[in-house]
């Protein structure tokens, strides 16, 4: 198992080459749609270079799950309701979910994915 | 983005967005290169600056993508939704002019189930006019080669369409398999009896 040094190396390396950002912006702080400016093209362009780079199987919906975001049982007013929040919460346990809690509108969930939640969600995948 | 083009043919509509003319080397799995040819009477030659006519850079993308965009189609057997995602890297160099031949060249970089990298360059002779890297993302898969979203349309091009294209590129006359048979239309499901149009 690597490092969380050499596993943020790496994200940070297929970051800059799909985003076309610099070194030194992909901090992990940064977050992936405000900071970074990534679309959502360049999450399945940012899944690819990880799978290749770790040599790991990532599922559609796995990084960011959609399907919970577009099911009706888990939304109210375009509000993740507390179902959907305990969904999230066991689909995405390497992401920090604190901030979307305090405001669970569906479009906030993306926004606030960070460079630290990608290295998070490639820990949890290679000690799975 | 530039596939979108390609898309907009009607059926029964001639597809004539040709941005290679002839494939010279087709490895399925592999690599493919093509040529085209460049010439002063293109009107597209001079949509830049009237007193200096140039190959527009767009233009050479599409060349790339379509070289890359076919090669990456056949691995899905020219069947499944795959469409050009974006241009992770592209860059030019100096001009191309009218009576350059461009030669693309595209590999295969990466594969997953989500789509296909390819790496592409584009010479003129031994020059290097433009290379690139493209990810196309597959949008349809399995047996039955169903789209993602109910909203997509289940294939870009009407196999007719696409059959033609394939034979006037060539690419059934230069085109592989990796154990070095012959690919055949009838192997794609293709029409072999084209129609005229």
């Amino acid at each position: 198992m690597p490092s969380k040094e050499e596993i943020f190396s790496k994200v940070q390396e297929a970051l800059v080459d799909a985003l076309g950002v610099e070194d030194d912006e992909v901090t992990a702080g940064a977050t992936l749609q405000g900071d970074l400016d990534a679309e959502s093209i360049d999450f399945l362009d940012i899944v690819f270079r990880l799978e290749k780079s770790f040599d790991i199987k990532i599922e559609r919906g796995e990084l960011f799950p959609e399907d919970i975001l577009a099911d009706a049982n888990y939304v109210d007013n375009g509000e993740v309701n507390t179902k959907g929040i305990a969904k999230l919460r066991e689909r995405m346990p390497f992401a920090d979910l604190t901030n979307f809690e305090a405001n669970p509108k569906v479009q906030n969930l993306g926004k606030q994915l960070t460079v630290g939640d990608m290295v998070s969600f490639v820990e949890h995948k290679l000690s799975a | 983005m530039v596939i979108v083009a390609l898309v907009i043919p009607l059926e029964g509509v001639p597809l004539r967005w040709f941005w290679i003319d002839r494939f010279t080397e087709f490895v399925a799995g592999s690599h493919a290169v093509g040529n085209k040819g460049i010439a002063l009477s293109d009107s597209f030659m001079h949509d830049h600056w009237g007193v200096y006519p140039i190959m527009p850079h767009s233009l050479m993308a599409e060349g790339m993508a379509q070289t890359g965009g076919l090669l990456v189609s056949e691995l899905y057997q020219f069947k499944e939704l795959v469409v050009l995602a974006k241009f992770s890297k592209l860059a030019f160099h100096g001009v191309t002019r009218g009576g350059d031949s461009l030669t693309y060249r595209a590999e295969i970089d990466n594969l997953s189930d989500v789509g296909a990298a390819v790496k592409v360059s584009g010479h003129a002779g031994d020059e290097l006019r433009t290379e690139g890297e493209i990810f196309f993302a597959r949008l349809s898969s399995g047996d039955d080669a169903q789209p993602r979203e109910p909203s997509m349309p289940t294939r870009l091009f009407n196999p007719m369409d696409l059959s033609h294209w394939l034979h006037m590129t060539g690419v059934f006359d230069v085109g592989v398999h990796e154990d070095g048979s012959r690919m055949r239309a009838v192997d794609y499901g293709l029409p072999t009896e084209l129609a005229a149009s």
